[in-house]
């Protein structure tokens, strides 16, 4: 169609024909028309401006005006002088300190900064939430489903499609829930009420599996899984291993607090189990020395806070570091070796530290805080410099919990509001899992 | 400052060659410690500019600058050179990170009639000092270069000036839209140096 057009448009259409014969001889203009692609519009533009600009108002040329006119001028200048350069490089420094270099080079190959939002992603309310120091009432499973406990009910928010569902309902005689732990599995849920009973609630099917009385005189604050051992912290200052899967489900009593336990986490390993309490202190508790005998002795008593210790967070990335935070008159996040016991740094937050979670991916600790600011403050770690601080919530904010991923915090503040922080950024891909740790011979232990 | 008539040096283009040849060399050296771009214990400490300066024993590194530094004062000496900019760089990356840029103005009657000039010595010191000063405070403002860099030096020369057998020519290693911080600058009343540094935009800040 195009061929037989151009060979016959010469004689069928005149007022073609014209523009036709135009167009290719585009080098002989028989009139003056300025051909733009072969002037430098740039550099007579900058000539322009900067005569202009020296002339009339050379005192209002800020420093930064001058910068970029200096910049223009190099820009535009590139093809007046010339830029020379050694054709042998300066020595790379790799070649002198070989292992210096390498050894500095491969833990961080050029990791580009994460921004860290400033405000919540989400903010949720959170009705009936018991404002209370002592108490655990937030949990994010490892089916990214959340759970947390208003007043008599656990209600769950799956992460995934944001809908809620209503777990479970204790009367006013049980109630109010104290605390809310989801087993490793992601299924099975614990719930701790103020009248000393945990229940075991199936969440697929919503039904409850069986319900453990006799181990504790008062509420039970704290809840712990380890496996199928499910350890219980209560007011009475007991902490109780219950072995879930059998009828007499007491298999063991670490006695040591004299106060509410309020703070309760097994290491990633499961051998260790650091617990705090409403009497200032932390202790540490190994399991292989807790089988031998009935009467259990702690491995390590920590009495450095000055307050009640509620946050507790083992370290991803090294084992035997714990973080603990105290409560209002302490105001601090230390760090144990749990191995010796010896307290390896200690930081004032200058606020009440109600909870404390490490960054799974980077070498990075959040914790929250109440009076004055409310906040959530991001640490980097060794050096503790404060990375973000995060506000939003009006009141103390009390319960933290990290999604599967590692990425999103949900935080639960006295305000009644349940809010969503991206800050620990995004996960690198494809890699291992550094939380599950399991111990060697885990699945021989296993067989009783 | 009675003292200060008393002392007027006679500046030539050679004498003011060799200045700013040599205080580039301090300057790169300086940059280079400062910023990290060597290890730390690869310097040694000398006095200069009533300063303590900091000098790489590093063999190459040292001939490296003093090839440099030798060229320069050739061009400077025949009026040619424009502006030395030490460019530093990503290794792994080759990103172009900090460029320290130093614009030399010449006095053209210096070097066409060879006519010199007055200036005390005691002043041009004072006035690098302040921008040696101003090198070793910078890594206060400058982003952290958290990875290993590498570093060149570029020459901006007269159009008319041969390229020397050890010289190629470079594209100019702009950084896209550049933070800078002007330094002080000297006068050796032949020689005009200009300081000023442009680096990488932080994204950090901007969040």
């Amino acid at each position: 169609m195009d061929a037989g057009r151009s060979s016959s448009s010469s004689s069928r259409y005149p007022l073609k024909e014209t523009i036709l014969q135009r167009k290719p001889s585009r080098d002989d203009l028989d009139r003056f028309i300025p051909n733009r692609s072969a002037m430098d519009m740039d550099f007579a533009q900058y000539m322009i401006a900067e005569a202009r600009n020296g002339k009339e108002n050379p005192l209002s040329n800020s420093p930064a005006k001058e910068a970029y006119r200096k910049q223009l001028a190099e820009v535009m200048n590139m093809n007046r002088t010339r830029i020379l350069a050694f054709k042998n490089k300066p020595p790379v420094i790799e070649s002198l300190f070989p292992e210096q270099a390498s050894s500095f080079n491969q833990p961080k190959p050029v990791k580009p900064r994460r921004s860290i939002p400033q405000t919540s992603e989400r903010t949720l309310d959170a009705p009936e939430l018991v404002d209370d120091y002592y108490l655990n009432l937030l949990d994010w499973g490892s089916n990214n489903v959340l759970a947390i406990a208003l007043g008599n009910t656990v209600y769950l928010w799956d992460a995934s499609d944001s809908s809620t569902t209503e777990l479970m309902t204790v009367d006013d005689d049980t109630g109010p829930i104290t605390s809310v732990s989801w087993a490793p599995d992601g299924r099975h849920i614990a719930v701790g009420c103020n009248s000393s009973e945990v229940q075991l609630w199936d969440s697929f099917s919503n039904r409850r599996l069986r319900t453990l009385r006799g181990g504790h005189s008062s509420r039970v604050g704290s809840l712990a899984w380890n496996n199928q051992i499910l350890t219980t912290g209560g007011m009475d200052g007991v902490i109780i291993n219950n072995d879930v899967r059998i009828r007499d489900h007491i298999v063991e009593k670490y006695e040591g607090h004299q106060q509410e336990v309020c703070g309760l986490k097994w290491s990633s390993s499961g051998q260790q189990l650091a617990s705090g309490g409403n009497d200032n202190i932390l202790h540490i508790w190994d399991r292989s020395v807790a089988s031998s005998n009935s009467t259990t002795q702690w491995l390590h008593r920590l009495e450095d806070h000055t307050a009640a210790v509620k946050a507790l967070a083992w370290c991803p990335f090294q084992s035997n570091l714990l973080a603990s935070g105290g409560g209002g008159s302490d105001r601090c996040i230390k760090f144990w070796n749990t191995h010796t016991g010896a307290c390896l740094n200690s930081v004032d937050t200058g606020s009440q530290v109600c909870a404390l979670l490490w960054n799974k991916n980077e070498r990075e600790l959040l914790s929250s805080h109440g009076f004055t600011q409310n906040q959530l403050t991001l640490w980097k770690y060794p050096s503790m410099v404060k990375m973000a601080e995060l506000t939003g919530h009006t009141s103390r904010v009390l319960y933290m919990a990290q999604s599967p991923d590692g990425c999103t915090v949900a935080s639960a503040a006295g305000d009644e509001t349940l809010r969503f922080w991206n800050v620990f950024g995004t996960p690198e891909v494809a890699k291992p899992a550094p939380k599950s740790n399991p111990e060697p011979f885990a699945n021989i232990s296993r067989i009783r | 400052m009675a003292s200060k008539n008393t002392t007027k040096d006679i500046i030539t283009l050679r004498g003011s060659s060799a200045i700013v040849s040599e205080f580039f060399g301090y300057a790169a050296n300086s940059i280079l410690y400062n910023r990290g771009v060597y290890p730390e214990e690869s310097f040694v400490k000398v006095k200069k500019y009533g300063l303590p300066m900091l000098l790489t024993e590093d063999e190459n590194v040292k001939s490296f600058i003093t090839n440099l530094t030798a060229q320069l004062s050739e061009w400077l000496e025949a009026g040619k050179l424009q502006r030395i900019v030490l460019v530093i760089m990503s290794k792994s990356t080759g990103e172009v990170l900090e460029r320290w840029n130093f614009s030399i103005e010449t006095d053209k009657e210096a070097v066409e009639k060879g006519v010199s000039r007055e200036k005390s010595d005691k002043e041009i010191m004072r006035e690098i000092q302040a921008i040696m000063r101003q090198i070793a405070s910078s890594i206060t403002y400058l982003p952290c270069l958290d990875e290993q860099c590498v570093f060149d030096v570029l020459a901006y020369t007269d159009n008319d000036v041969e390229v020397p057998f050890t010289w190629i020519e470079s594209d100019p290693k702009l950084i896209a839209n550049p933070q800078m911080v002007k330094l002080h600058a000297f006068d050796t009343k032949i020689h005009k140096v200009d300081t000023l540094v442009s680096y990488k935009n932080d994204e950090w800040d901007e969040e």
